[in-house]
Order: C-alpha cells, then sequence, then structure tokens
C-alpha cells in the first residue's frame, strides 16, 4: 500500500480522506422524509388524512348527491345501499353532506392554522432578532393577549364578526398566533447564539439574508411540528364554533353545524350524529398520528 | 480471622477515618463475607468482552474482542480517539450501557470472580457505586441540579450502607467533601453554584464515598482547564493511593496517562492494539497506530517543523474492515492485514501488540526512516 | 516584517445587572504579517472575546485596532464590509460552525458571492478550488454537515474563512474539538496555507503543546488581562510571569522520564465582575506580595519579551544573564 505523503502540492492540500463511503447530499429534509415513512403509524394517519382530504376537495364530483337537495318524501332514512349513512331531517343523503362538510371544516382548521403560524413566525423572527426594545414590547403584548383565555377570545372575536367561513378562520387563527410566535422567538434565541450565525456575520451577510438562510430554517422546526399538531385543534375549534352556531351556519354541512343538529335526534336517528362525528375522530386522529411520526422523525436525538 | 482482618485494616488504611465504621468485614446481605484486598490482588479480569449497538438494520460492532485485568491498587489507562469504543467498555463494566440496542454480545466481566456481565441487576446494584464506582466527564450534567452537594453525596453513603442513620451519612458526607478541598460551608450549596473543576471534586466524592476497589473514570478531566485538571488528578490520586483504590482511566490524552497510570491500552475501532506498562508503551511504541498518536502530538519537549499525521480518518463502527482495522490508514500495511486475524505477539513483560508486521515496524523505527 | 495589526488598550466590557463584566481589559498586542500569535490562557481568560472584537464581531468598549496602520477600530457602514474581508474567522466546535442546512457547495459559495471582488463566471472552478485547497474530496460538495465527520467540518469552515482571501484569521480553537489525529492534519493545513498565502494568524488555544508548535509568539492572558507575551519558544524557557509558570507546570507531558515540579496553584477565579485594580492573579499566587495591589504595567524585560507582573524581575535574576529560568521563592 503506498503511503500517501503530507507534502504540499503547490496550491493543493492533501486530500488525506478521500477514500469516501456512502452517499452524500441527503438533506435533513429528506433524512426526516425516510423516518416518517418508516413509521406505520404516522404513515397510516398520513394517508388517512390525505384520503379525507382529497375526498372533501373532490367531493362535488364524488358525492352521490347534492348536500343541499331536500327530499321530505325521504326523511329519516336508515342506511342503505342507496343512501350509505342515511338521510336526515330533511332528506338530504348524510354522507354526500358528510364529505362535502370536510370542505369547510377541514378548510377552516387548515386556513387557521396556515394563518396564525405565518404571522406568529413573522412576529416571532422580528422578536427574536432583533432584541432590545422591539422584543419587549412584542413580548408584553403577547403576554397580555396570552392572559385571555384561548377560547373566551376565539368566542368573542367570532362573536364580533360574525359567521362565515372567513370570519371564522379569523377567529380560530387569532389566539394561535401568540404561541407561536413565542415558541419561535425562544428558538431563535438559541439558533442565533450558533457559530454558524456569526460566521454568516463575518462573511459579510446583511441582516435580512442571516434571518431568512441561517436563523430561520434553523429555528422552524419545533414550529412546523406545533403546526401539525394544531391543525386537529383548529378543526375541533371551528366544529364547536358551528356547533354553538357561531362559525358556519346551516344549511353549510359543516360538521360542528352538523352535530348541532344531529343532538335533537339522537335517540331515534343516531346516524345524524354518529356520522359527523365519526368524520371528526377520523380526522383529528389521523393528523394526530402523523404529527407524533413528524415530531419523532424530526428529533434530534435520534441518530443512527 | 477477624482479628487478622483488622490488621490488615489498620495497615492499609490508617489516615481513613471514614473505615472506623467500615462494614467490610461483616457479612453482606447475602451472607458471603467481602474480602479486603491486598495491594496486587487480582481485583478485576475482562475477557474477550464484545458490546454491540444495534440500530434497526444496522449493527455497530462497538468493542470487539478486548481482555485486560486491573489488580487492586494499580490504575490502567486506556487510550483512543472519540468513536472507539472506550466509554462502552467502562458502561458495560458497570452494565449501564443503554437498555435497548445495546448489549453484551460476548465474553465475561470477572469481579472477585463473579461475572457481572452476566449477573442479575438486583446483585448489581450492590456492586455499582459501592465496589466499583464511576466518575463522568461532564459534571454539568452528571450532578442532579436541584440537589445540593452534600445530599448527593449522603444519599449514595446512606443507599450503600443500609441501616445508616441520616446523620451519619450526612457527617460522612461532609467528611467526603472535605477530602476533596470542598470545605463544609460550602456543602449546602448546590451543583451550578460551583465551578467545573468543583463540581468534578464533587463527583469524585460521591465516586469515592463508599471506598470502592475500582474507580471508572470516563474522561473525568476533560472538561476543565489544564490548571484545574491538574488539582483534581492529583487529587484523585492522592485518595486512591490513601484507600489503595484501583483506577481505569479513559481518555485521549496520553499526557494524563503517562503522569497517572501504571499500565496502558490503546484502543483502535474497538479493539486494544497494544498494551503494557507505562514504560513499555512510551518508551518502545510498537504498534503502526500508537506510533502514530505520538508523531501527531507536539511534544513540548522538541522541534518539529511539521507534525506526523495519520492519514484518513477512523472507519465508521458500522462498516469496520475485516482483518486489522487500522490497516486503511497505516504505512505498514501488507497483504495480510486486509482480511487475516491479527495475532497477539508477546513482546515481553507485559507488552503485547497486536499487528502482523512488527519486525517491520521494529526495524523502520530503528533505522528512524520516517515514513 | 512590518505589523500587520496592532491593537492597543482594548477593552471589551460586558454590562451586567450586578455591574460590569471585564472580559477582555486593556490588552496590548501586536501581529506581524504573515506570522503566529498564539493566545493561550484558560476559561474566563478573554481570548475568545477578544478574537471576536478583533474582527469586529463585536464592537470593543475602549483602545484601538490599527490594520495595516489605518484605526479600524469603529469602521463606518461602508467601511466594514471590505474590512470583514480582510479579517476572518476560524471556530472551535466543528459541530456548530456550519449552517446544518447549507451543502459544503452552499457554505463555500456564500463568501465568494458576497465578496466585493465577486466575478460571476465559474463560481465552480473557484469552489472546487477551494475544496482542493482545503483538502476535501470533490465527491463531497453535494453533502451535509452532518454527513461529514469533524475534522472534514472544520476543512470547510477554514475553506469559507480563506475563500474572501483575507490577510488576518483569528483562530478561536480550531483544534481542541477534534481528534488527535486529525488536530495534525488540520494543523499542517493551516501551517501550509500559512506560507502559501502569507497569512497571519491569531491562534486561540489551551494547548500548550500546540501553540508551542504553530505559534511565531505567544500571549498569556489570565483573567482579560495579558500577563505575558514572548518570542514562542522563549516562553516555555524563559518563563517569567508565575501564572505562566503555573500553566506550563499543569501540562501533563509525555515524556515520563522527567520529572515534573508541579505549581499546584490554590483557590479560585476571582470574579471578573468589577475586578479591583492591581494583579488579578495575586489571590492565587505563590509570590504574592503588597505592591500586586497597585495596577500592573506591562514591562519589556527581555528583547521582546513583555511582563505584566512587579515582582518578575526580583523573581528571575538569572534570566537576563544567562536565560535560565529559576524561580526564587
Amino acid at each position: 500500500m503506498n503511503v500517501k505523503d503530507d507534502t504540499l502540492r503547490p496550491g493543493m492540500a492533501p486530500c488525506l480522506d478521500d477514500e469516501d463511503d456512502g452517499e452524500k447530499g441527503v438533506s435533513s429534509f429528506r433524512q426526516i422524509l425516510n423516518r416518517i415513512v418508516r413509521n406505520k403509524l404516522a404513515m397510516s394517519g398520513g394517508i388517512i388524512f390525505m384520503a379525507i382530504c382529497l375526498l372533501a376537495i373532490l367531493a362535488p364530483l364524488i358525492a352521490p348527491y347534492d348536500w343541499e337537495t331536500i327530499n321530505p318524501a325521504n326523511k329519516y332514512a336508515s342506511p342503505s345501499a342507496e343512501h350509505w349513512f342515511g338521510t336526515d331531517q330533511y332528506g338530504r343523503d348524510i354522507f354526500s353532506r358528510v364529505i362535502c362538510g370536510g370542505r369547510w371544516s377541514i378548510g377552516m382548521g387548515v386556513f387557521g392554522t396556515l394563518c396564525s403560524t405565518l404571522l406568529g413566525v413573522i412576529i416571532g423572527s422580528i422578536a427574536g432578532y432583533f432584541g432590545g426594545v422591539v422584543d419587549t414590547v412584542i413580548m408584553r403584548i403577547i403576554d397580555i393577549v396570552q392572559c385571555i383565555p384561548g377560547i373566551l377570545l376565539t368566542l368573542c372575536i367570532a362573536v364580533l364578526l360574525g359567521s362565515g367561513f372567513v370570519n371564522t378562520v379569523i377567529a380560530l387563527s387569532f389566539g394561535g398566533i401568540w404561541g407561536t410566535a413565542r415558541m419561535l422567538r425562544g428558538q431563535i434565541l438559541t439558533v442565533r447564539k450558533a457559530e454558524y450565525v456569526e460566521a454568516a456575520r463575518a462573511v459579510n451577510n446583511k441582516s435580512p439574508r442571516i434571518i431568512l438562510k441561517h436563523v430561520l430554517p434553523n429555528a422552524i422546526q419545533p414550529t412546523i411540528i406545533n403546526a401539525c399538531m394544531s391543525v386537529g385543534g383548529t378543526i375541533m375549534g371551528a366544529s364547536g364554533l358551528s356547533f354553538l352556531g357561531l362559525g358556519v351556519q346551516p344549511p353549510l354541512p359543516e360538521w360542528g353545524a352538523m352535530l348541532s343538529d344531529g343532538r335533537l335526534y339522537m335517540r331515534y336517528y343516531p346516524m345524524m350524529l354518529i356520522a359527523p362525528c365519526m368524520m371528526i375522530a377520523l380526522t383529528i386522529l389521523s393528523i394526530s398520528f402523523f404529527g407524533d411520526g413528524l415530531r419523532d422523525a424530526m428529533d434530534p436525538r435520534l441518530k443512527e | 480471622m477477624k482479628d487478622e482482618i483488622n490488621e490488615e485494616h489498620s495497615k492499609h488504611e490508617k489516615h481513613d477515618i471514614q473505615n472506623k465504621h467500615n462494614k467490610r468485614d461483616k457479612p453482606g446481605r447475602h451472607g458471603r463475607h467481602r474480602f479486603h484486598h491486598d495491594h496486587g490482588d487480582e481485583l478485576l479480569k475482562v475477557e474477550h468482552l464484545s458490546v454491540e449497538y444495534t440500530a434497526g438494520k444496522k449493527t455497530v460492532h462497538a468493542v470487539n474482542d478486548v481482555s485486560f485485568d486491573i489488580r487492586s491498587g494499580e490504575s490502567l489507562g486506556i487510550v483512543g480517539e472519540s468513536g472507539c469504543g472506550k466509554s462502552t467498555i467502562a458502561k458495560a463494566i458497570l452494565r449501564i450501557l443503554p437498555d435497548r440496542g445495546a448489549r453484551i454480545s460476548d465474553g465475561s466481566i470477572y469481579y472477585e470472580g463473579l461475572d457481572l456481565a452476566h449477573m442479575p441487576e438486583k446483585k448489581l446494584e450492590h456492586i455499582r457505586g459501592s465496589r466499583i464506582s464511576m466518575v463522568f466527564q461532564d459534571p454539568m450534567t452528571a450532578l442532579n441540579p436541584v440537589k445540593r452537594v452534600i445530599q448527593q453525596v449522603s444519599s449514595v453513603i446512606a443507599l450503600h450502607n443500609p441501616g445508616i442513620s441520616k446523620r451519619e451519612a450526612v457527617k460522612r458526607g461532609t467528611e467526603m467533601l472535605k477530602r476533596v478541598g470542598i470545605t463544609p460551608d460550602r456543602s449546602r450549596d448546590y451543583p451550578h453554584q460551583f465551578s467545573g473543576g468543583m463540581q468534578q471534586r464533587v463527583e469524585v466524592a460521591i465516586a469515592l464515598s463508599c471506598n470502592p476497589d475500582l474507580l471508572l473514570a470516563d474522561e473525568p478531566t476533560t472538561a476543565l482547564d489544564v490548571t484545574i485538571q491538574a488539582q483534581v488528578l492529583d487529587m484523585m490520586k492522592d485518595l486512591m493511593r490513601q484507600r489503595n483504590t484501583a483506577l481505569l482511566l479513559i481518555t485521549h490524552n496520553l499526557g494524563i496517562v503517562a503522569e497517572t497510570c501504571d499500565y496502558v491500552a490503546v484502543i483502535y475501532g474497538g479493539e486494544i492494539v497494544e498494551s503494557g506498562s507505562r514504560e513499555e508503551i512510551f518508551d518502545n511504541p510498537a504498534h503502526p497506530y500508537t506510533i502514530g498518536l505520538f508523531g501527531a502530538i507536539p511534544d513540548i519537549n522538541t522541534d518539529t517543523d511539521r507534525l506526523q499525521p495519520i492519514k484518513g480518518i477512523m472507519p465508521e463502527p458500522t462498516e469496520l474492515p475485516p482483518g486489522c482495522k487500522f490497516h486503511t490508514r497505516c504505512p505498514y500495511a501488507t497483504e495480510e492485514c486486509l482480511d487475516e486475524p491479527v495475532p497477539v505477539a508477546e513482546l515481553g513483560g507485559k507488552h503485547k501488540c497486536k499487528c502482523h508486521n512488527i519486525s517491520a515496524v521494529k526495524a523502520n523505527q530503528a533505522g528512524e526512516v520516517i515514513v | 516584517m512590518s505589523a500587520l495589526l496592532e491593537i492597543k488598550g482594548i477593552k471589551r466590557y460586558f454590562e451586567m445587572p450586578k455591574g460590569a463584566l471585564h472580559a477582555v481589559d486593556d490588552v496590548n498586542m501586536t501581529f506581524e504579517e504573515g506570522t503566529t500569535m498564539g493566545v493561550v490562557g484558560e476559561s474566563g481568560c478573554g481570548k475568545s472575546t477578544l478574537a471576536r472584537t478583533i474582527i469586529h464581531l463585536q464592537k470593543p468598549t475602549a483602545g484601538k485596532i490599527y490594520f495595516e496602520g489605518q484605526d479600524v477600530t469603529y469602521p463606518s457602514r461602508r467601511e466594514l464590509p471590505k474590512l470583514r474581508e480582510q479579517m476572518q474567522i476560524i471556530f472551535q466546535d466543528p459541530y456548530m460552525t456550519l449552517n446544518p442546512r447549507y451543502t459544503v457547495e452552499d457554505t463555500l459559495k456564500e463568501p465568494l458571492i458576497l465578496s466585493s471582488r465577486h466575478q460571476k463566471a465559474d463560481l465552480d472552478t473557484q469552489i472546487r478550488k477551494l475544496m482542493d485547497m482545503v483538502g476535501i474530496s470533490g465527491k463531497l460538495r453535494m453533502a451535509y454537515p452532518h454527513e461529514l465527520s469533524g475534522g472534514r467540518r472544520q476543512r470547510v469552515g477554514i475553506g469559507r474563512a480563506i475563500a474572501m482571501n483575507p490577510k488576518f484569521i483569528a483562530c478561536d480553537e480550531p483544534v481542541s474539538a477534534l481528534d488527535v489525529s486529525i488536530q495534525a492534519q488540520i494543523i499542517n493545513l493551516l501551517q501550509d496555507l500559512q506560507k502559501e498565502f502569507g497569512l497571519t494568524y491569531m491562534f486561540v488555544t489551551h494547548d500548550m503543546s500546540v501553540v508551542r508548535h504553530i505559534s511565531h509568539n505567544i500571549s498569556v492572558m489570565y483573567l482579560g488581562q495579558l500577563v505575558e507575551t514572548s518570542p514562542a519558544k522563549e516562553l516555555f524557557s524563559k518563563t517569567l510571569h508565575p501564572y505562566s509558570r503555573a500553566l506550563l507546570s499543569a501540562i501533563p507531558s509525555i515524556n515520563i522520564h522527567k520529572p515534573k515540579q508541579r505549581v499546584l496553584l490554590k483557590g479560585e477565579l476571582i470574579s471578573p465582575i468589577n475586578p479591583k485594580p492591581g494583579c488579578r492573579f495575586a489571590l492565587r499566587c505563590p509570590y504574592a506580595a503588597e505592591t500586586c495591589a497597585n495596577p500592573q504595567k506591562l514591562e519589556e524585560l527581555l528583547p521582546g519579551h513583555f511582563v505584566s507582573c512587579c515582582r518578575a524581575r526580583e523573581l528571575n535574576p538569572a534570566h537576563c544573564a544567562d536565560g535560565i529560568s529559576t524561580m526564587a521563592t
């Protein structure tokens, strides 16, 4: 075996360790993806959630019946081959209503989370990166807002703004902004101290670029997990608001609204209650499994 | 019989006030007498120890067929770089490897004739902390941040001396802390109120509080400043000399080994590639890796223009090469090094070396050809 | 050789609730072009803070920095980027020195793009050249930090530092976190680069054997103050300050046949918050006297050899004559 002498070739340093091993270029994003794929529970959760979302999106095309059409002649029908979940008090097909209703329920849940995460990230980044007075002011605002119980806050805003898709999304997202901001700010404070951020300054990076390319990508992980887990809660919140008569109004087949209706007919026509209940449960369960898997996959201590 | 043992006690532990109440020669829980170890008795004998970690489908052979022994009162230094498996050996001896994924796949660890590797957990509890104890690298994480320092020492004493009163345990604990240089007025402080060096002293106090026969120290001073390191090592050596405690010191620092240990074992890729007395290793290193290590360290007493690094990097523990683990980086490697199992050669005294080409290496070194 | 960089009376204080933390206190240093100034000391001595202050990652509280003769202590917004290109830094921890989301290519590309001498063309070739210079195989171009060993990461860090063609590089314990065999590789690399490009290094470390090997001059710091500075080899043969003496004697030596006379220090470091004037080492010094309570001055006791100790002369009577360093008790 020839000995590689450690002398300098002009302009070059010896590649003392070029006997290389393994495939490189696997970003941590891909790594996380690989880990999730191996987690069966997470994958089933993810697939089920995707299926439900797909169902909701394609609902107008797939649904056997129109969710609005009243058919009083066939009200209170039990589940059958024609009406898989039976019909409600106006003879509307429950199955069609339930899968169409997903558009509102999941829609409000996802958009609500998206808005709160986006705004939370922006506010948290500003507070975390600039520090000083800016940080103090923002944190005190967050402290004050977070003193108000979340449910109360959401309810008040919903009442103020009234019902409707957009208003409900605003009401739902408002409460989540502050927690996200605080969490991200904390992460940024940690990442800011890292040597690679100092190095980025040393090579003449300007502040915006440092935040975007060095700080945020490394601080965002817990926020992503948090967002994923919140979708379930926000869907619940949307259904809750509709159940109470805020949120989305009947005759829209939002699951919470359907629950509110079905409550009255629970004893004799349970399917009216069970169907939306089942959908809510399935949706939230599946995304929780996925969120758990995501959190495990992102755990930095899980090194092979 | 008891008188003889007591006499031996007073001979070896004259200065040890703590041992006034030492229950060492009383029958233990299982009715066995714990024997007092004379200096030079064989205390720990590790034979063909192999430890592996499994993560999913991959298996990491952290420790491969390692054998060594330590006599009471002696000190053995295990030297190696990161990832060579040295910490794993210490953890295997104390059986504190992680539950899931790590296991002793082969070999035995004999302590007082009992095989620790296959001992049930219950029995191990009597040995861990009282007969064999350990000092870890990072004192900040090894100490409990919410317990006062005296509590941490006294609770260990109370744990291994059933029936002792709380006051007595605290008294012994305070005494122990004094010996490591922590005054009683600071014994009620919390770990974070101490500097790194002081925290490490607390760790040593905890480890030596029950008068163990053997102390395992895993890089005990790596996190400390050089002057503090000197203080802590000196203190450890003193205390251990007083109590005839044996030492297994794990480190990557050859200087510390030179100053602290009687015997040395060099580890690479989970195997002991060379072992022997301190003089044998430092005066006549035989294995190319050991020689490479010495060449790579700038020596304060000699001037060199250029260091002689060992080319390449340590192989991944999941992909250890067959044959000699070092052959990919070895300047003396020959055909047989690739996949032939490597014999252990006896070089006289306690000096052993695991290499195919010892004579070639020796000739090279003697001719002072720098490869 | 002229002085590339000179710092005079640099102070860096941090405001804490209890008072001012004197991280760096009144330090003078001269960096000759093409040489390495080793800066040694233990934790809390301020060497890392000093490094960061010199290259403008932190603002000095007081004092002056002269680069190529110009006063660059408080550079303007326009001057700072150009100055930064001349003065770079290499960090200690290979695990935190690289952005985990950046490939090797990204990390090396960034300083090239942000450099004022940026040439859009053949960025590719420049990156390849950089990788060659620091000894990273081309196959690792798209690798992420978590796929690289500590030594390789450090090489990437060095590549990033030399990408902008600096004249001065502050090396903050660049090999302390690496294995011994890799340390040697990196030390050789740094020396080779110095020879090739005439770089000036400030080499901060706590490892005395490494610093002796690589430095032309060495400065010893204790609790923010400079206690001794001298040509490298001379520090070891003629150690004049009591702290330097203790520091050197504390190094574990692999020479088993040379008996060691260890100077064991007693006590702990005093607090760097609102310290009293005078020598901060006095409380632990085996030679402390009353005069030690006065502010100490840096005196040149031998050519190029400065010591900040009021008793240094009397404790080293023989040094001027024939250089035997024995410390009288």
